[in-house]
């Protein structure tokens, strides 16, 4: 963003809480330099904003929106933080809990997933009132030092993102729809790509679960010791306001 | 405190491992604490087979893996005022439940005794057969989570939850006070 452009700030709320912005940003961004934290899954820092999981649904003017997409305006009253978008919340995590096969037991990533961490962050403990789908899905161990375990794919697409913008490489896309919709290779399976696991679509930042997974260093840090153990998701932006 | 009578308390374990009871001992000395409020009923514990009465609240570790679970889990819905789920095999099927989807399979349940009884590599198997006495419960087509059987009232989170959060749980449950998790204690491992 450009100096002069900079100087044309403005202010609008969230939850009553002022908060300054700058032409051309998102609610979600502004938010972030605020120290306000709205929950997001398919959004991830220094990736196009995609808007698809809706978890950082917030009301902004009486409307839904997606925070990571919806551009700030001056004067707005947002709602964040309030129990019935914390309900929607935790129903679309519990949901993509369900589409999946979600084993936290069994999960390298679990204490590094973004997933996991939503479900607490959101208070996910009471029963079940949806059915699990158990989907059949593959693995894929083809590449010497990257496996696929797509059963704990969420489809938020950031390896798609990061491997197109950042990498320039194009290794994962969609493909079908609506619930069909998936992230596939471009390839019979990984070996047939060019991912290598130095790729910025391939660290352990971009995919939010367990789908990735980095050949040999799984339980590098123990279960207890990880990051979501340590803190909420999303505390080390709220530590900004205090 | 001390002139309140007891709660009765009654736990079982379907298909789990029993590490939820064995977390339930991870509240150390603070189970002294604990059986102050407490007298326990049906449980592995005090090795009771059946409800001598009816209970105030039940603890049940492990998901449905066949009918003996279910049998035991409606039992446990008859006779208890309020049931908790204990632990990610009870609340969500857990580790068993491995076998309803990831064996790339139609018949997902048959695969399964399959390699484990007679096609497995490291499989010492001298009748080549799926164990099948009648003695034997009968499996169910896939592991269930306790809540797909029977209303489960609350759910205690973790594999194995900590004795800290098993604890605290218990002791709000029993004078009233249990409005949720701290979410710093909510771990799904």
């Amino acid at each position: 963003m450009s100096g002069t452009k900079r100087e044309t700030g403005f202010t609008f709320t969230i939850d009553g809480v002022e908060v300054k912005a700058y032409a051309g940003m998102t609610i979600m961004e502004a938010a972030d330099e605020a120290g306000v934290y709205i929950p997001r899954l398919c959004d991830h820092e220094g990736l196009r904003h995609q808007g698809s999981c809706r978890v950082c649904t917030v009301k902004a003017g009486g409307r839904s929106v997606s925070a990571c997409t919806q551009p700030a305006a001056p004067g707005q009253a947002v709602e964040n933080e309030t129990a019935r978008l914390n309900k929607m919340r935790r129903d679309l995590v519990e949901m993509l809990f369900h589409e999946g096969n979600h084993l936290c037991p069994i999960c390298e990533a679990s204490g590094n997933c973004e997933l996991q961490a939503m479900a607490y962050r959101l208070d996910m403990t009471e029963a079940t009132r949806f059915p699990y789908l158990e989907p059949c899905r593959a693995l894929d161990a083809s590449h010497p030092d990257i496996a696929l375990d797509t059963n704990r794919c969420i489809s938020c697409g950031r390896c798609i993102r990061a491997s197109q913008d950042v990498d320039g490489k194009g290794i994962f896309g969609y493909v079908g729809r609506g619930i069909h919709r998936r992230v596939a290779v471009n390839g019979e399976n990984l070996a047939d790509t060019d991912a290598e696991v130095s790729d910025h679509a391939i660290s352990k930042e971009v995919c939010p679960v367990g789908c990735i997974i980095r050949k040999r260093v799984g339980f590098v840090t123990p279960i207890g010791e990880r990051e979501f153990d340590k803190g909420l998701i999303g505390h080390e932006i709220e530590e900004k306001r205090k | 405190m001390s002139e309140l009578p007891k709660a009765r308390i009654a736990t079982a374990s379907l298909a789990g491992c029993f590490g939820c009871h064995m977390a339930i001992l991870d509240i150390d000395e603070r189970l002294i604490e604990l059986m102050k409020l407490v007298d326990v009923d049906r449980s592995p514990l005090t090795d009771k087979k059946q409800f001598t009465q009816r209970c105030d609240i039940g603890i049940i570790e492990g998901g449905c893996c066949n009918e003996e679970n279910v049998h035991v889990l409606y039992d446990f819905r008859r006779n208890c005022d309020v049931l908790v789920a204990l632990g990610q095999c009870a609340i969500m099927g857990g580790l068993p439940a491995m076998r309803n989807a990831i064996m790339h399979s139609d018949a997902p349940l048959r695969e399964c005794l399959d390699e484990a009884y007679i096609t497995g590599k490291y499989i010492r198997n001298t009748t080549h057969q799926v164990p099948n006495d009648p003695a034997l419960p009968l499996l169910l087509d896939e592991v269930y989570p306790c809540s797909q059987v029977v209303e489960i009232d609350y759910q205690i989170p973790g594999c194995a939850p900590s004795g800290d959060i098993i604890f605290d749980t218990l002791a709000k449950l029993l004078t009233g006070r249990f409005r949720g998790f701290e979410r710093e204690m909510i771990k799904f491992d």
